[in-house]
């Protein structure tokens, strides 16, 4: 187990096995969305409430989803970096940010589409769900900011560090805001007591939907980061050689 | 097969074209910046022969 992470753990190595591991991800992610797609628009029965209105819910929730979990990847991977001086792991938080900020755009824009014909308004300042999200979007923003602003890759590395790990705090708040507080926002479907509350027939596209965006994102995440490994390791021996050898 | 969602048509199809267009620039940037970091460490290879 230890040999399989140590090994992960190099650039080398994890630049080919990332290759041959990116189809895996992919492949099963536009099956699960395909099917996500077609059965959540038109196999998915009517909401009694909200109409066809409710099948925004396919795209939202996940992209939510992924918005706080992409956040949680870059936290931890960032935690790993700063705390076993691992690079891998700060490539790993480098090349998750942006796709947690597109997640994020994406759950605040459906979110906010969704809201218009059922709260009647596309956005309210003082809900907590809502507000949280947008301090998500703004610290991913910060966040390859940061990177940005500084040259230096190791200095870049431990300054986001801190922010993404400061940063986490927000996401339980976006979690429970709709328990802690009176939220126009719905409160939690999936995960509650009881099991979830819904239809069968609406819980499956969800669930494909879900786990296509977690496979996708993984596809997505494993090919930034290939990217992220080459850059950071351009003046190595092994990128010559891969270069050379024409990428082989 | 209800295209026009019950009346909210304009908001669903949004919603779902905006995530595709989303998961295609994602994928499109990931895929570029590889070929980027690739062709620049190619040019700066190929300068160092050169000079050599």
């Amino acid at each position: 187990m230890w040999k399989f992470f140590h090994q992960m753990a190099s650039p080398p190595h994890f630049y080919r096995i990332a290759a041959k591991m990116i189809p895996w991800f992919m492949a099963p992610a536009l099956m699960l969305i395909a099917y996500g797609v077609y059965a959540g628009l038109f196999l998915a029965p009517m909401d009694y409430q909200q109409g066809d209105a409710f099948r925004i819910i396919y795209v939202h929730v996940p992209s939510a989803y992924l918005s706080m979990m992409t956040y949680m990847v870059m936290a931890i991977s960032a935690g790993i970096g700063l705390i076993w001086r691992i690079k891998l792991a700060h490539a790993v938080a480098a090349a998750a940010a942006p796709l947690g900020a597109w997640f994020t755009f994406l759950a605040l824009a459906t979110g906010s589409i969704w809201g218009k014909p059922m709260w009647g308004t596309w956005w309210e300042w003082g809900d907590p769900r809502l507000t949280s999200e947008l301090i998500m979007l703004f610290l991913y923003i910060g966040y390859m900011a940061l990177r940005g602003a500084i040259d230096d890759t190791t200095k870049a590395d431990r300054a986001s560090a801190v922010l993404a790990l400061v940063g986490a705090v927000n996401v339980p708040i976006i979690h429970f805001s709709v328990e802690w507080w009176s939220s126009l926002h719905q409160g939690p479907t999936l995960i509650k007591e009881g099991g979830p509350a819904m239809d069968p027939g609406m819980l499956y596209p969800l669930l494909a939907m879900i786990f296509g965006f977690t496979l996708l994102f993984g596809g997505l995440l494993l090919r930034r980061l290939r990217a992220e490994v080459l850059f950071r390791e351009r003046r190595t021996k092994w990128v010559k050689e891969l270069v050379l050898s024409g990428g082989k | 097969m209800d295209l026009s969602m019950g009346g909210y048509g304009a908001y669903v199809w949004t919603c779902f074209l905006m995530t595709a267009v989303v998961v295609i620039i994602c994928e499109w940037r990931a895929r570029l910046r590889h070929r980027r970091v690739y062709r620049e460490i190619e040019v700066r290879i190929k300068a160092l022969g050169d000079t050599q």
